[in-house]
């Protein structure tokens, strides 16, 4: 018998969907014999009311598992959440986004209004008008990370979340488990460069230049980005990237880590640890430009960033 | 008594849409709309962003299409900063975004589109998706899967992240292209190339014809289109002038900084999703009436091979003209869209291997030292879902000050509200549907591949 799947996306991009794809080749060991996908908006024609849309209210069908990416970001992800929740034994978090609020929760730094003032009231390419307001969901008070919302049984972080732990996560919950997590350590445990755990001093220097290493030699040989004096969230940032074995992802493309799996641990703080992080080779952390967003970038959910009082000029 | 028929959510498509058709008291269709649910705000949270992290960070806007957002940022950004990247950081980028491509073609037809064509717009819904072509022909979906996924994984591992990608970078790239990696993504590129034609050529004999009465009718409307093409009109996806073309197929040609001219942005009260016109055309006119439109232009695959003079590469200009001794040019014909996602995957795959050919793509001089300075830029490539517009201004510390995005799908949000009321109209009369008929309306949408 197989275990039935029920997948919703929420305020997000569709990148943890390919990500399950890009489980490759084995995807076909997996469905539909061992998975069945009952709910999947991305692939399988299921649809809120029904078919012919006859229905009086949202249903989605039972499922053993439920997966959902994407945070929460107006009132239709709440019900959409809260009905799967009501239909599923063991719900999953996929994605920083679900986890942590990622990208999309950047816009917690600024109220509603302001959010919804700029796209509809000062584009260039029309004139002001008032925002949508029919049929389309209002906004919720915030972008929630769903555990904000409804109770979350497993977290897969990641932005997106490498397809070797979709691909583990999944066949636990097949083994019969209720629970799986990824092992609490920083990407910094994982990344093979050189480190001596200083650097050259100074202010932290902003991505417009490349990090120095010699493209013909192994990463191995590279020195760490961050003693470079390049900002890097390595030490923050819970690893995992690469999936089971390998490079860290944006370190493997000579590019510094920005954060996107989240904190190492729940509830940590990447903006207070990484400053100690930078000071201990001797950076000054207080230096990195627009530091608030750049140290919460994934992780913009669970209070994280709120709005901030308008500029100083 | 009227009624409203709700289609929610749209499946097989990417993101949260719903349709809602009218019914009048005999039960033929008054109106009918596609509203786009979210919104998420990237034009806001932008600003105050460093002007140099724009393009990790608006990769999130599309997990299917993100090299393309991350292509179009890192070139406003490069506007920004009055930057030139060297010649072989430009041919890399343009190596990753027909690399992207790639992918992204197999995807749409494959696993989204396909479905309604090889098992029926009327199948049973539990059946008609991808696993559902899994079960009726287990050794073509067997190699979907498998070309699909190894053109991915080329970039993962040239390029660290396939999804969400971070090697262009201002003034350039992060890495160079090694002679190892070369040869190694020129033989994949090759077999990808085999794939592609054998894609086309499967579908314009085995599955293309069964639907041509079908495309005579479902979706179609009278519009202009959008693409972007070289100095000579040659169909290009990474660099040129944005050609906005009347139905009629007189066009005009512009410059990527003069897209306001160009395009204006027509808001509903009914859908988060603007709804880009060719404000010119009519003094800034726009209407959806299907007997009457102004203003309306589509963007996507038929967009583009109605726009071009010629393709560059001569297995996908052979379908270019094989398409146009059929169809004619420009044609209006909406399902069409699939068969000219193909013709580009055909072009995608020569492309990327003209370049993996080019023992030059090699060199290492691959970044231009960069300054902060306040300025202004308009970043521009094709994403398959059509013209992708990304306009940032940044103040003195290299911080956003503004930041206008027009993406792909948008451009396609009045085609599609047309395409689902001539569909519907044509299909529901007398309050007589059922879910295959429903399905047929969707399917007008996922043409469009929004």
């Amino acid at each position: 018998m197989a275990v039935t799947v029920a997948s919703e996306w929420l305020n997000a991009c569709s990148g943890c969907e390919i990500s399950i794809l890009n489980i490759g080749d084995a995807i076909l060991d997996l469905i539909p014999e061992k998975l069945e996908l009952v709910h999947i908006p991305a692939l399988v024609d299921s649809k809120y009311f029904g078919p012919t849309g006859d229905g009086d209210r949202l249903t989605l069908p039972q499922a053993t598992v439920g997966l959902v990416s994407g945070g929460v970001r107006n009132a239709e992800h709440e019900e959409v959440l809260e009905e799967l929740r009501d239909k599923v034994d063991i719900l999953v978090a996929l994605g920083t986004c679900a986890t942590d609020g990622g990208i999309p929760a950047q816009a917690n730094m600024f109220a509603n209004e302001d959010v919804l003032e700029k796209v509809f009231k000062s584009c260039p390419t029309h004139d002001a008008i008032e925002a949508p307001k029919d049929v389309v969901p209002a906004y919720s008070d915030k972008v929630k990370a769903i555990d904000e919302v409804v109770k979350v049984d497993t977290s897969i972080p990641g932005c997106p979340p490498h397809p070797d732990w979709i691909a583990d996560a999944l066949l636990a919950l097949l083994d019969g488990k209720t629970e799986w997590a990824l092992p609490e350590r920083s990407v910094c445990d994982t990344c093979p460069v050189i480190r001596e755990e200083k650097s050259g001093g100074g202010p932290i220097k902003r991505a417009l230049e490349n990090a120095e290493y010699d493209p013909d030699e192994p990463i191995e040989k590279m020195r760490c980005i961050m003693e470079q004096g390049y900002l890097c969230l390595g030490a923050v940032t819970r690893a995992g990237c690469a999936g089971k074995e390998g490079v860290p992802r944006c370190i493997s493309a000579r590019c510094s880590c920005r954060g996107c799996f989240g904190p190492i641990r729940k509830g940590a703080k990447p903006l207070v640890d990484m400053m100690g992080a930078m000071s201990s080779v001797g950076l000054e952390a207080r230096s990195v430009v627009d530091r608030r967003a750049m140290l919460n970038r994934f992780v913009g959910a669970h209070g994280n960033l709120r709005p901030l009082p308008p500029r100083r000029k | 008594m009227g009624k409203t028929i709700t289609i929610q959510p749209i499946t097989r498509i990417e993101g949260h849409a719903r349709v809602a058709i009218e019914l009048d008291d005999a039960g033929d269709v008054s109106d009918a709309r596609f509203h786009v649910m979210a919104l998420r705000g990237f034009e806001k949270f932008c600003e105050g962003r460093p002007v140099e992290e724009m393009p990790r960070i608006v990769n999130r806007i599309c997990g299917i299409c993100p090299w393309n957002h991350h292509l179009a940022s890192v070139k406003a950004a490069d506007a920004v900063f009055g930057v030139e990247p060297p010649p072989t950081a430009v041919k890399l980028r343009r190596l990753a975004q027909h690399l992207a491509w790639i992918p992204d073609k197999l995807l749409h037809f494959y696993f989204l589109a396909a479905p309604d064509f090889v098992l029926g717009p009327d199948a049973d819904p539990s059946v008609r998706n991808v696993i559902g072509i899994a079960k009726e022909a287990p050794e073509l979906a067997k190699k979907v899967v498998h070309y699909r996924y190894r053109g991915a994984m080329l970039l993962e591992r040239w390029l660290g992240k396939v999804i969400h990608p971070v090697a262009a970078v201002v003034g350039g790239f992060s890495r160079p292209l090694l002679e190892k990696e070369r040869q190694e993504f020129l033989a994949e590129t090759r077999e990808q190339f085999e794939f592609a034609k054998f894609s086309i050529v499967h579908a314009r004999t085995a599955i293309f014809p069964k639907y041509l009465e079908t495309a005579k009718t479902l979706g179609v409307i009278d519009t202009g289109f959008i693409g972007t093409v070289t100095d000579d009109g040659t169909h290009d996806i990474y660099d040129g002038k944005i050609r906005l073309m009347r139905p009629d197929g007189t066009f005009d040609d512009f410059g990527y900084d003069e897209y306001t001219d160009h395009i204006g942005e027509h808001i509903e009260p009914w859908s988060y999703a603007k709804m880009p016109f060719a404000k010119k055309w009519a003094d800034g006119e726009f209407s959806m009436d299907l007997d009457h439109p102004v203003g309306i232009y589509r963007s996507n695959a038929l967009s583009r091979i109605n726009v071009c003079d010629r393709i560059s590469t001569p297995e996908a200009q052979k379908e270019l003209e094989l398409f146009r001794e059929q169809f004619g040019c420009p044609t209006q014909l909406t399902l069409l869209y699939h068969w000219a996602r193909l013709i580009e995957l055909v072009n995608n795959c020569e492309r990327a291997i003209e370049l993996l050919e080019d023992p030059d793509i090699t060199d290492r001089d691959i970044r231009t030292p960069v300054e902060v300075k306040a300025g202004e830029g308009v970043g521009c490539v094709e994403a398959p879902r059509g013209t992708l517009i990304h306009h940032y201004a940044g103040d003195a510390e290299g911080l956003i000050t503004k930041a206008n995005l027009i993406v792909g799908t948008t451009h396609n949000q009045a085609p599609i509200n047309m395409s689902i009321k001539q569909a519907a109209s044509g299909l529901i009369k007398g309050g007589v549907y059922d879910q295959g008929i429903l399905n047929t309306v969707e399917m007008a949408i996922r043409a469009y591949d929004p």
